[in-house]
């Protein structure tokens, strides 16, 4: 399937499905190193998304990522609203208003929500954020495009490198957000953030 | 030059206990909260900071204090979606949210502008300790940065008294803010204790209990008006 609108909607479908599906699991991260609302947060987010997805008609995969962020954006509440609504209003600026995403495209829409992220947060990688996760997304996309990967291959090289990225956030000491508090007993504990967005980007690839 | 502030927290009974807290001492600033989720929840709204920033439309300024990281994240993104215009006008805080708040409020009251009122609630950062010692002038400055105590006196003082704390309650808050609110007045350069006492927290780390002896410096034009001034209001028990 070709990374078009239809995919874009699809996209959101499956993202809400999956973060609902592991609502009770975000949850539970977050409340071993920050304030327990991430799981909650992000549902409540992509259940508002999912409803205006619904009600609206869209052109472009452009169109469904802007509608994403600002209901993000407006309904998430915790950390993860801005730095997720700000990483999809960044990608749908990326995306304008192509019908469908090409390998280079989706590269430079990654790279763009990446870097409206750590532009929010002022995150580095190793800070134990969902940054961790993004990074190595971004170089395994670009690294994929500039192979000559069709845009499925490429998201599914940065999916799988968010998975690698995640798993190395557990033996950190957190920098940024409330797990920062907590100094060493940080130690062991995934990052909710860079788990939500494995799940964000697997969606993106299932729907592909 | 009116400054308004806003109040981001996380939890709306702090956002409005806030606002209420810093409202007893500035009873004129506009202040308005944007606690809690739109759903009355724990975390901060994109919509409420919006709504605020627009509430304090008639402020030529707006200062923003908030209480936690994502309250920041959410204030940033809030302001990026304002006009340029009216972006120019917010202005961030990262002082602690009550103390500055505080401040900041204290500051708007007696006339401050937004970057006095900014540079009240940076002071409110440190602990007690640091916050008096930075609204200390520089040791080059009039009137030096030396102890009253134990310094011996400053040769540039152009007036200048001791009085005994009558009220009941010391130098707390409110007294401390009636106080400031009267040096505010005057142009000259005023210390009690050895602290500005234009700067409420300064001010408030000092702990003065009634029957603290209070001294009072001035150095300026209007010294000796400002000294007895606040002489006055000390003797006069605050009104309590």
């Amino acid at each position: 399937m070709a990374l078009d609108t239809a995919w874009a909607i699809d996209w959101v479908r499956r993202t809400a499905a999956t973060i609902d599906e592991h609502r009770a699991e975000l949850v539970t991260l977050d409340r071993e190193i920050g304030d327990g609302d991430h799981g909650e947060n992000l549902d409540r987010g992509f259940r508002a998304v999912l409803e205006a997805v619904d009600a609206g008609s869209f052109d472009t995969p452009g169109a469904v990522l802007k509608v994403v962020a600002t209901k993000l954006i407006s309904t998430v509440g915790g950390a993860a609203g801005p730095l997720f609504g700000t990483a999809y209003l960044k990608a749908a600026q990326a995306a304008g208003d192509v019908a469908e995403l090409d390998a280079d495209t989706l590269v430079q829409v990654l790279t763009a929500a990446r870097d409206g992220i750590v532009s929010r947060g002022k995150a580095a990688v190793g800070d134990k954020t969902m940054v961790d996760a993004w990074s190595p997304a971004v170089d395994a996309a670009g690294a994929a495009a500039a192979a000559g990967d069709s845009p499925e291959q490429v998201l599914a090289a940065a999916a799988d490198a968010a998975v690698t990225g995640a798993e190395s956030t557990d033996p950190l000491v957190a920098h940024k957000g409330r797990a920062s508090y907590l100094g060493e007993r940080a130690v062991g504990h995934r990052d909710p953030g860079a788990q939500s967005t494995v799940y964000i980007l697997r969606a993106a690839v299932d729907a592909a | 030059m009116t400054v308004g502030i806003l109040i981001v927290s996380h939890s709306a009974a702090i956002a409005t206990g806030t606002v209420e807290l810093a409202r007893q001492m500035a009873a004129d600033v506009p202040l308005v909260a944007a606690g809690g989720t739109d759903d009355g929840g724990i975390g901060t709204s994109f919509e409420a900071i919006t709504a605020g920033i627009e509430e304090l439309a008639d402020a030529e300024a707006v200062v923003v204090l908030c209480d936690l990281g994502s309250a920041y994240l959410t204030t940033d993104t809030a302001l990026d979606f304002l006009d340029d215009d009216v972006r120019a006008r917010v202005h961030v805080s990262q002082a602690p949210l009550v103390e500055g708040a505080v401040a900041a409020a204290v500051a708007a009251q007696t006339g401050g502008d937004v970057d006095a009122a900014l540079a009240a609630a940076a002071s409110a950062a440190g602990s007690e300790a640091d916050a008096s010692r930075a609204s200390s002038p520089s040791g080059d400055g009039p009137g030096g940065a030396a102890p009253v105590s134990g310094a011996g006196p400053v040769d540039d003082v152009a007036a200048s008294e001791t009085v005994e704390l009558v009220n009941e309650s010391g130098l707390h808050a409110r007294p401390a803010a009636e106080f400031v609110k009267t040096a505010a007045k005057f142009d000259a350069e005023v210390r009690v204790n050895g602290v500005d006492a234009k700067s409420l927290l300064a001010i408030m780390a000092l702990a003065l209990p009634r029957g603290a002896s209070v001294t009072i410096e001035g150095t300026g034009a209007d010294a000796q008006d400002a000294v007895d001034a606040l002489v006055a209001l000390v003797r006069s028990g605050f009104g309590e």
